[in-house]
């Protein structure tokens, strides 16, 4: 606080290494256990698509974006079937 | 009533060891009845720390495994009336601690000590686990440095999730308090280094103590003598501040005890203490 209001052209190392941690705790908090459940959330959802069209295993792309103050998840599921009858 | 005090941060080098031993002969200094162990199983280091390597003759783990008495393994400190050491095994792994087995352990010191101190090992595996499990206060030594901080804020999950008081649902909990060591004031006014103030803010604990970067550990752990025995030490007599809170009383939160006051970083304290 102090180093924004005296210099503040450049932020402090000190500064940095705090904003950091407290972009990056944040998510590890309330995340416990991190991405891990990505893997498992990308094969529920290609079991669901399955049900009710033809698709391949490397159809769903799944990506977690995280940001300061905004996460978010991605999920691109690729369609061959609408692409051959187009 | 006596008390079960885990000394922990995840990351190693921090400073778990020297702290360990000198809040704890801080508490035997002040007249309470105290027993400080090894949990590091594998690599014993607090016999040295303490100065007593040599008279180690049964562990920790000789008694978890009933191959020797609790009284045997003890090591009476030489310059502490009221101080004892439980080394650990230098040979074993930590698959030789067992919950049972550290649970009688601690049982049967309980009914002897006024204070129970724990060595914690660096990392969040079983010696950490159950360094902490059955603590009822927690001193989270921290360094003012990104991954020591993110390390820390770690232990407190755990702190909060993985111990017997956590466990037991009733609302009890693990009471956590920081001890920042390895501070530089001088880095920090610069900028260079996270404030107190900052890692306060982000582990979000009281704070128990700050310990000033200090030529003095390093002298104090060459000779085997817990740094708060050495009275013209900053370290130290900043440790004995720590202990003195760590008791109940109040005591003002100094950077540097013993030297000159700087208003500036004096002011910033006086918040956050």
């Amino acid at each position: 606080m102090f180093g924004f209001s005296f210099r503040q052209r450049k932020p402090s190392s000190a500064q940095t290494a705090k904003e950091r941690l407290q972009i990056l705790l944040a998510h590890e908090r309330t995340s416990n256990s991190g991405p891990d459940f990505l893997p498992l959330l990308q094969r529920d959802i290609l079991e669901v698509v399955r049900r009710h069209m033809d698709v391949d295993g490397d159809a769903v792309d799944i990506k977690l974006e995280r940001s300061d103050d905004l996460s978010s998840l991605e999920i691109n599921i690729e369609m061959p079937g609408l692409r051959k009858t187009a | 009533m006596s008390k079960v005090i885990v000394v922990t941060s995840g990351k190693g080098g921090v400073g778990k060891t020297t702290s360990s031993a000198a809040i704890a002969a801080g508490l035997a200094m002040r007249g309470h009845k105290t027993v400080v162990i090894d949990f590091d199983v594998g690599l014993r280091n607090l016999d040295m720390i303490m100065g007593c390597e040599r008279r180690v003759v049964f562990d920790f783990i000789n008694v978890i495994q009933g191959d020797a008495k609790l009284k045997q393994a003890l090591i009476k400190d030489r310059r502490l009336e009221n101080l004892y050491v439980l080394p650990t095994s230098q040979t074993r792994d930590k698959d030789a601690l067992t919950t049972e087995g550290v649970k009688a352990v601690l049982d049967e010191l309980r009914e002897e000590f006024d204070y129970i101190v724990c060595d914690s090992p660096a990392g969040i595996e079983r010696g950490a686990h159950l360094a902490m499990y059955y603590a009822d206060e927690a001193v989270v030594v921290t360094n003012p440095e990104v991954s020591s901080v993110r390390d820390s804020d770690r232990v407190l999950g755990l702190l909060n999730s993985k111990t017997f008081l956590a466990e037991k649902g009733d609302g009890s909990a693990v009471k956590a308090q920081l001890l920042l060591t390895r501070f530089d004031q001088n880095r920090s006014a610069n900028g260079e280094m996270m404030s107190v103030q900052d890692v306060l803010e982000i582990l979000a604990i009281p704070l128990l103590g700050i310990i000033p970067e200090s030529t003095s550990v390093l002298k104090a752990s060459n000779e085997g003598t817990p740094v708060s025995l050495d009275e013209k030490s900053p370290a130290g007599k900043a440790y004995m501040d720590a202990v003195g809170r760590l008791v109940g009383e109040q005591i003002e939160m100094r950077v540097n005890p013993g030297e000159q006051r700087r208003g500036f970083f004096q002011r910033l304290l006086g918040r956050t203490a």
